[in-house]
This record gives structure tokens, C-alpha cells and sequence, in this order.
């Protein structure tokens, strides 16, 4: 494909594989996909299986795309003028940028946590009770406030809140406001979550709170985690995958990736070498 | 896959390369352990074995600080893949080396005793000839160490079979002279010993040969090489 086809492209423009069945076990299939922001070439013929209630992280020097790849599982991308998306994406057999699919929906289901914490500047309650409310997920008020307690206990901050829910998200610490915005993520019972650096605006102590339970949120989650710290991707992922200019290089078990790469490029990347 | 290019960190390449260096320094002083026991054993000379008895302390301290440099880049570089393996293996081929240095010193005590005792002909020879071999094993193993050369490690994997058939050879050979007249029976079981524990330094080497070939690969080798010491099943004929 040239450069001048993909800039004409919209995201409704790709190119659809006929009816590929999602493969066993996997949670998001991605085949072929391309991304450009203008005339530059972010992704390139990126094919990865995500499997379901897994951490799967994407590591890559800074610009590799893995950011980019991500917002593409629930069309983050739409929102930027210039990109362009194509291939084949599939959360559990369905076509994500098929025409009937909405993309307020998709965001539902497939949440989103941040680099930075970004709470609304409302009170913790509402901040979580936000998603539920417009997705009509509540028929009442007792059935919002289970929605909030649950989602809050989930993301491991319900003990440190639970007594100033009407107190402003915005004066939590950092690590409470990144675990809030995770509750709010979850508040809409998502199936997949997606962090972007969700830990790299954290102290060690937050950190690890976030890991854990990026940990638990495995049971019931498919969980994909774009991070620039190393040691976080072997500690709480069971897969990686490395980008590299727009490349999917590598994509293996962590510990394989951590202690015996096939790629060179993945090793000089992951040991801190020139690359 | 192993990477040639050089650390973002550099203070991390000297640390690798430091530890590295202790180990070609241990490697030297075992290679020396190895040929002077043989070599005081074959020309009775005492002050050789006082000598290699006296170096094994300078082993056994360079491994304590391999041990304590492994440490130290583990618990503030956290090494991965090809940087893990290096350390990881280092920590091993020190125990290894440390180990032949041991039996190098032990071989050089037991001279001191068969100087005074009348030797069957030829055996302190055929223990040289052991020896040489093991230390031309051991050397060979190190440069593959310094090379990264997996298929040269692969060689030494399968020379350790020589050395069992010479142990195997030498332990008949003890047998035959300790049942045709007892009063060989002190010199030959010490003989033996000595013989056992050359070839056991060439299991020390074998597996300093494996570390080298994980280190390159990331796999341990199979089991598929010759193994020859069969005297654990000798029976009186």
C-alpha cells in the first residue's frame, strides 16, 4: 500500500479479512493493521493475539507505536484528525471499526487508564459513578451505590475512601487518584482494560499498590499494559511484546522475552544497549 | 542471542567485564594448581605441593568475591537475558573452578605421603596424563567462556569421555597391582583417590563447558554426550 492511499483512508476505509474467526482463547485478534498519523507510518503490518484474563504488556522505546497500537483496541485513534487505522481488529470475533459498532459503547467495554491520573473534578463518588450512570448500567440509587463500593473495592482503594466519598477525586494523592481512575474504569464492567504508563507518574510504594492489583484484575480481565519500565512489563505481564519503528518484533511468554529473546533488537532494547 | 554492543550505562560493562576478569584470574590460578600437583607428584617434589597447598586460598578468595560482585550487579542493575545469563553463570563457573582448585590442593597433600612410599611404575605418569588433559579441558573451556563460543564448549562436553576411560583404566590398573601384593595397597588407594578426583575436576569442567553454552544459547545442553566412568558397577572378577 502507498502513503497517498493511506492518507485518502478513514478508519471505515480498512481493509476487512472475511470473516476471520477469532482464534482459541484469544480475547482481541489484530491482523495486518496499519496506522498513520499524516505521511507517517506509526504501525506496520502489526498481526498479535491477545488472550483473555492475561496482563500483556507492549514495551518499545519512546515513538516505537505501541501507545498508538493500543489506542487502537478501542478506537482512541477516531479522535485524532490525521490518523488512519487499517486492518483487521476483533474483540472476541466482532469487528471493532465495523460500521454499526459505536464507539462510546466500545469504550465500555474496553476501559482505559491513563499515565496520568486524571479524575473529574467531581466528588470520588461521582467520579466513579460517571460511566455507569451515562451507559445506563444503574436502575437505582442502591444499585449505583453497589456499582461505586464494588468497582472502589476492586481497585484495592475502597478501605482509604469509603468514609469521604463526597470529598473532590482531585485531592487524593497521586497513587489514590491513578487507583480511583481505575475504579472508575472498571465501574462500567468492562472485559478489557488498557493502561497506558499507568504507574510512571507514581512513587514505589503506589507502584506496587497498582501492580497488585493490576495482578488481581487479571481474574476477570483481559488486561494490556503499555509501560516503559522494564522490570514492571516482567513483573506483572505473562506476555510481551516489543515495538520497535512501527514493528511488532517479538511477542513471547515474559519470562522468555526476560531471559532468552530470539530478536537481537529485543535484547539490546531489554539489557539497556544501544539499539 | 547474545548482544556485542556496548551497555547506555557503561559503569554496567565494567562491572560485567570486572567479574569477568575475576574469573579468567581463577581459571589461571586452577590451570597452574592442576599441572603443579601432577608435577610434584611425578618428581616427589615437596616444596611444589607445599605451594599449590598454599595458592588455594588465593581461589577460594577470588570466588568469595565473584560471589560478592554477582551480588552486587543483581541487586542494583537487575541484569535480564544475556547480562542475567552472564551473571548467573559466572556464580557457577567460580563454584566450579573453586572445586578443581580443591581437588588440585588435596592431590598435592597425598604427595606428600606417596614421596615416602615406593609407587607402582608408571602411575604417577598415567595421573599426569590425566591431569594434562583435564587442564587442557579446562583451558579450552575458558577460552570458549572468553569467545562465547558454544561449538568449541560443545568439544570439551565430549572430552570429558577420555578422561573417564583413563580413570577407568587406572582404577583396574590399582586393583591388579593391590591384589598382587598388599603392601602396594597404601600408595594405590591414594593413587586411586587422586585419579577419582581428576576425574572428577573433568565433571567440574564439563559443566563450566555447559555454562558456556547457555550463555550463548540461553538453553543447557542435553544430556547427549558419552558418559565413561563405569566403576561405580566394577565387581571382583
Amino acid at each position: 500500500m502507498v502513503n497517498g492511499e493511506a492518507l485518502n483512508m478513514t478508519h471505515t476505509d480498512r481493509i476487512v479479512a472475511q470473516d476471520a474467526p477469532a482464534a482459541a482463547g484469544s480475547k482481541i485478534s489484530a491482523q495486518d493493521v496499519n496506522v498513520w498519523y499524516g505521511t507517517a507510518h506509526a504501525i506496520k503490518d502489526v498481526s498479535v493475539e491477545i488472550a483473555d484474563k492475561t496482563v500483556t504488556a507492549f514495551i518499545g522505546p519512546s515513538g516505537c507505536g505501541k501507545s498508538t497500537f493500543l489506542r487502537c483496541l478501542n478506537r482512541m485513534n477516531d479522535t485524532i484528525d490525521s490518523a488512519a487505522v487499517s486492518g483487521d481488529i476483533r474483540i472476541d470475533g466482532e469487528d471493532i471499526y465495523a460500521r454499526d459498532i459505536d464507539p462510546v459503547q466500545l469504550r465500555a467495554k474496553v476501559g482505559m487508564v491513563f499515565q496520568k491520573p486524571n479524575p473529574f473534578p467531581k466528588s470520588i463518588y461521582d467520579n466513579v459513578a460517571y460511566g455507569p450512570k451515562i451507559h445506563g448500567l444503574a436502575r437505582s440509587k442502591a444499585d449505583l451505590d453497589e456499582i461505586v463500593e464494588r468497582s472502589l473495592r476492586r481497585a484495592a482503594i475502597w478501605d482509604e475512601v469509603k468514609d469521604r466519598l463526597s470529598a473532590p477525586g482531585t485531592g487524593l494523592s497521586g497513587g489514590q487518584q491513578q487507583r480511583l481512575c481505575i475504579a472508575r474504569a472498571v465501574a462500567t464492567a468492562p472485559e478489557i482494560l488498557l493502561m497506558d504508563e499507568p504507574c510512571s507518574a507514581l512513587d514505589p510504594i503506589a507502584t506496587s499498590q497498582v501492580e497488585e492489583l493490576i495482578d488481581e484484575l487479571r481474574e476477570n480481565y483481559s488486561v494490556v499494559i503499555v509501560t516503559h519500565s522494564m522490570q514492571q512489563a516482567a513483573r506483572v505481564s505473562q506476555r510481551t511484546a516489543f515495538f520497535h519503528l512501527g514493528n511488532l518484533v517479538e511477542y513471547a511468554d515474559t519470562p522468555q522475552i526476560f531471559t532468552n529473546p530470539q530478536d537481537k533488537r529485543t535484547e539490546s532494547y531489554i539489557t539497556g544497549r544501544i539499539g | 542471542m547474545e548482544s556485542n554492543e556496548r551497555h547506555i550505562a557503561s559503569a554496567f560493562d565494567r562491572d560485567l567485564e570486572g567479574i569477568q576478569s575475576l574469573i579468567m584470574q581463577m581459571g589461571g590460578l586452577v590451570e597452574a594448581a592442576i599441572l603443579d600437583s601432577a608435577k610434584s607428584l611425578v618428581d616427589s617434589d615437596e616444596e611444589l605441593a607445599a605451594k599449590v597447598r598454599a595458592a588455594d586460598k588465593q581461589i577460594d578468595a577470588l570466588e568469595e568475591r565473584v560471589n560478592e560482585e554477582a551480588a552486587r550487579v543483581i541487586a542494583l542493575r537487575a541484569p535480564i537475558a544475556s547480562d542475567l545469563r552472564t551473571v548467573l553463570s559466572v556464580i557457577k563457573i567460580s563454584g566450579n573452578l573453586e572445586r578443581c582448585g580443591d581437588y588440585a590442593k588435596n592431590l598435592a597433600k597425598r604427595t606428600s605421603v606417596l614421596v615416602q612410599l615406593q609407587l607402582p611404575e608408571g602411575s604417577s605418569k598415567s595421573i599426569r596424563r590425566m591431569a594434562r588433559e583435564v587442564e587442557a579441558m579446562l583451558k579450552d573451556a575458558l577460552d570458549a567462556y572468553l569467545q562465547r563460543d558454544a561449538a568449541l564448549a560443545e568439544t570439551v562436553r565430549q572430552r570429558d569421555h577420555d578422561v573417564d576411560q583413563m580413570y577407568n583404566a587406572l582404577f583396574r590398573e590399582f586393583l591388579t597391582h593391590m591384589m598382587e601384593d598388599p603392601r602396594n595397597i597404601t600408595a594405590c588407594m591414594h593413587l586411586h583417590f587422586i585419579a577419582k578426583n581428576i576425574e572428577r575436576m573433568g565433571d567440574h569442567v564439563t559443566s563450566i563447558a555447559e555454562q558456556v553454552v547457555y550463555l550463548v544459547t540461553g538453553e543447557i545442553p542435553e544430556e547427549g554426550r558419552l558418559k565413561g566412568d563405569r566403576t561405580s558397577y566394577a565387581a571382583p572378577d
